[in-house]
């Protein structure tokens, strides 16, 4: 696991500016890096060494010296792939896995991503065809950024190296900014960055000699037709085959020349990853979790349940009052993109204790809810059809409050307000957006704050509308949760779970994350599940939980989801108050960025001081303009302050 | 006396949901709801206002769209409740 810039093209000082940017990601990488340049073309490599640790250092090129790659992840197949390609006669110089993917594109060319299971991004410079190969994991673990400049093509597996490219300006997308205060992220390739973008997962992007370009998708996310007879009809059977995968996933991501630990939420997922995983581990497993004051977001008592149950080495870290300030502009500077939740801070702070405790790879729960209908969203939606069958109905919107015992606010309300706030019968049912619908009105209402500017500038775009033209023709043709599990997979699991909350949080501490559940293989076989296996009534997970039931500890295989949340506008008001939110949230600083109306966000300030447990508009507005000034200090702020200094 | 408390509640609604933004030219039968104005934690809060700002108390049955899910609805609400509560 890594980081690594380069660039295609004629780029003067290249070697000067690949340490630059090498410099800017070396947190990705601390243990060693390296840079290549050729004629046109420029590779840096920031490493985090964790297989092939004597042998593996990149750039590397072939024997030839023709194939030059720079990669970020893992290839957890590469075993299986380097006794195959020995079997062709190929010979290694090295244990790596890095040097597996160049035999095989040496024997494939592009097409070798298709055997890779791993999460992955790499650079490959094929010098006998003069061509560039940019490749991202199927479901979006690691991350690959990109801009134009020049007449060169410069990448990197974060933006602030791209920044450190001479008249490279960090500027704000708007288009962006709504998608993440409607959406929760922007829709790759679109970024934060105006006129810099991410490669999609699943997407291989071709440059050759002179820049012409081709970009496309070498796998997709497919759900049966929802009229199509099942694939499985037997639930036992089905149960097996699932665990027979998972263990396999984990066994594979337990492939390390270092141990790996476990995340341990105290949730169902991390539990079975976590059982999965002991007794894989040769010396014992490592497990780790986040605490909190707050009774309502913490979750210690289960997490030490599991922990004894399997008998791990189980190390905490606590979030306090005061901690998600202390950090929160760091944790921006990671995320490189506003956010409306502080979720990501906790997981600062975890990925902070794993390397603290000598560990740079742990395994996570992660996917699981997307893979195997976990979330609320999908039991919403499932109620808010059946009362959409019978409108008017006094009895059904009950219902909502199964789903969300957690949220006192709704827990209080009538079954008229519990059906309106809900759009029960409101949303047509042959809307793509049906399952979302909800949420995204919900999140959009922060768009409120948005300054007359802004308003201007976005006048005509809907984000929403643009993430239905992303769908597939055949989504139509899905069951409605298999619509719904779509949309969170597809969008936010790369646009936000696995990019704010994963790799930048986990890589911002050189700690490697491991997703057993987003292995394709078992992420295919789970799309082709009934969708009764999985959302069985509005028990969630159910599949799953029928696989895993002997190794998991009865009250936590039978737990219902409880999402992970933090505490977010209060974690920056009363005695949690810090200078630096005061300075973002003020007068002077909101009509710099021009993003926003000081006069509403003073106003919503003084309610979140007053109240800091309100309803979750105005959490996430305050989150998300207090992260978007942030960014602009950041990285706008930050080239400014440099550009001034030269 | 309807009119003055519709221009209070517009005031609170004003202030308090929409932060003083005045651009939507909320009308006075427009949905809170179906506008975005108003969330589930917002209703709580309607409450709240209602019964501090008017002595009167609102039974758990009350909060309901029919009552409050707009201008006009909650004007006409709280002058019931407080004419019953003259009355009483």
């Amino acid at each position: 696991m890594c980081g690594f810039d380069g660039y295609f093209g004629d780029v003067r000082h290249g070697r000067a500016l690949l340490e630059r940017m090498t410099a800017a990601i070396a947190h990705r990488g601390p243990d060693e890096h390296g840079v290549f340049t050729a004629k046109g073309i420029g590779l840096g490599h920031a490493r985090l060494s964790i297989v092939g640790l004597g042998d593996g250092q990149q750039p590397m090129s072939d024997q030839s010296g023709t194939l030059t790659i720079a990669f970020n992840g893992e290839i957890f197949n590469y075993v299986e792939l380097r006794e195959q390609l020995r079997a062709k006669g190929r010979r290694f110089r090295t244990s790596s896995d890095t040097e597996v993917i160049l035999h095989l594109y040496d024997e494939m060319g592009e097409d070798c991503v298709s055997l890779l299971n791993g999460d992955f991004a790499f650079a490959i410079y094929d010098g006998r065809r003069r061509q560039l190969m940019l490749a991202r994991d199927r479901m979006g673990v690691r991350p690959l950024f990109y801009v134009r400049h020049g007449g060169a093509l410069y990448f990197a597996s974060e933006v602030k190296a791209l920044l450190e490219v001479p008249g490279v300006e960090a500027e704000l997308d708007p288009r962006a900014l709504d998608q993440i205060f409607t959406l929760w992220a922007p829709i790759a390739p679109r970024t934060a960055f105006r006129d810099i973008y991410e490669l999609e997962p699943a997407s291989l992007m071709i440059v050759k000699d002179g820049g012409a370009t081709t970009t496309r998708s070498y796998w997709s996310l497919t759900y049966p037709d929802r009229d199509a007879p099942p694939r499985y009809t037997d639930e036992r059977e089905a149960a097996e085959q699932l665990r027979a995968l998972l263990t396999e996933a984990t066994r594979l991501r337990m492939r390390a020349d270092v141990p790996v630990g476990s995340y341990l939420s105290g949730g169902l997922d991390s539990s079975v990853i976590s059982a999965l995983a002991a007794p894989m581990a040769p010396e014992g497993l490592r497990t780790f979790s986040v605490t909190f004051d707050s009774a309502e977001h913490d979750e210690s008592a289960f997490q030490n349940e599991m922990a004894q149950a399997l008998g791990t080495r189980h190390s905490t870290v606590n979030c306090g009052d005061g901690d998600i300030a202390a950090v929160f502009p760091e944790v921006i500077r990671f995320t490189e993109r506003p956010i409306l939740r502080t979720a990501p801070a906790p997981l600062y702070k975890l990925s902070g204790l794993v390397r603290q405790q000598g560990l740079k790879v742990v395994l996570t729960g992660e996917g699981a809810d997307e893979v195997f209908a976990g979330y609320d969203i999908f039991k919403e939606s499932r109620v808010r059809r059946f009362c959409g069958r019978q409108p008017g109905s006094r009895i059904r919107p009950h219902l909502f409050r199964k789903l969300y015992p957690y949220l006192p606010g709704l827990q209080q309300q009538s079954a008229e307000y519990l059906a309106s706030f809900f759009g029960a019968g409101n949303v047509p049912l042959d809307d793509p957006l049906f399952s979302h619908r909800p949420r995204l009105n919900g999140t959009a209402a922060t768009k409120l704050f948005f300054s007359a500017e802004l308003r201007e500038q976005l006048a005509g775009f809907d984000a929403a509308e643009e993430l239905a033209s992303r769908l597939p023709a055949a989504f139509a043709r899905w069951h409605p949760l298999h619509q719904a599990q779509y949309l969170e997979a597809r969008f936010l699991l790369p646009g936000y779970i696995l990019s704010s909350q994963g790799d930048r949080m986990a890589m911002a501490h050189g700690i490697e994350g491991r997703f057993p559940f987003l292995d394709h293989g078992l992420v295919e076989f789970a799309a082709s599940l009934p969708p009764e296996m999985k959302l069985k009534g509005l028990v969630e997970k159910h599949i799953l939980r029928e696989a895993t039931k002997d190794i998991l500890p009865r009250a936590i295989g039978r737990r219902t989801k409880q999402p992970y949340r933090a505490p977010d506008s209060q974690s920056f008001v009363g005695r949690n108050a810090a200078d630096y939110v005061e300075a973002a949230m003020g007068e002077q600083q909101l009509r710099a960025g021009g993003l926003f109306d000081p006069r509403a966000v003073s106003k919503l300030h003084q309610k979140c001081s007053a109240r800091p447990t309100g309803g979750f508009r105005d959490n996430a507005a305050f989150v998300g303009i207090l992260s978007t000034q942030l960014w602009l200090q950041s990285f706008t702020g930050a080239r400014r302050r440099q550009s001034d200094a030269a | 006396m309807t009119e003055s408390i519709k221009d209070s509640v517009k005031a609170f609604v004003i202030e308090n949901f929409l932060f003083g933004d005045t651009s939507q030219n909320l009308a006075d039968i427009d949905s809170l709801i179906e506008n975005g104005v108003i969330d589930s934690t917002g209703v709580l809060e309607l409450v709240a206002f209602i019964e501090d700002r008017y002595g009167v108390t609102v039974a758990d049955a009350d909060i309901v769209p029919a009552n409050l899910d707009s201008l006009d609805r909650i004007a006409a609400f709280i002058a019931a409740k407080t004419a019953t509560k003259a009355a009483a």
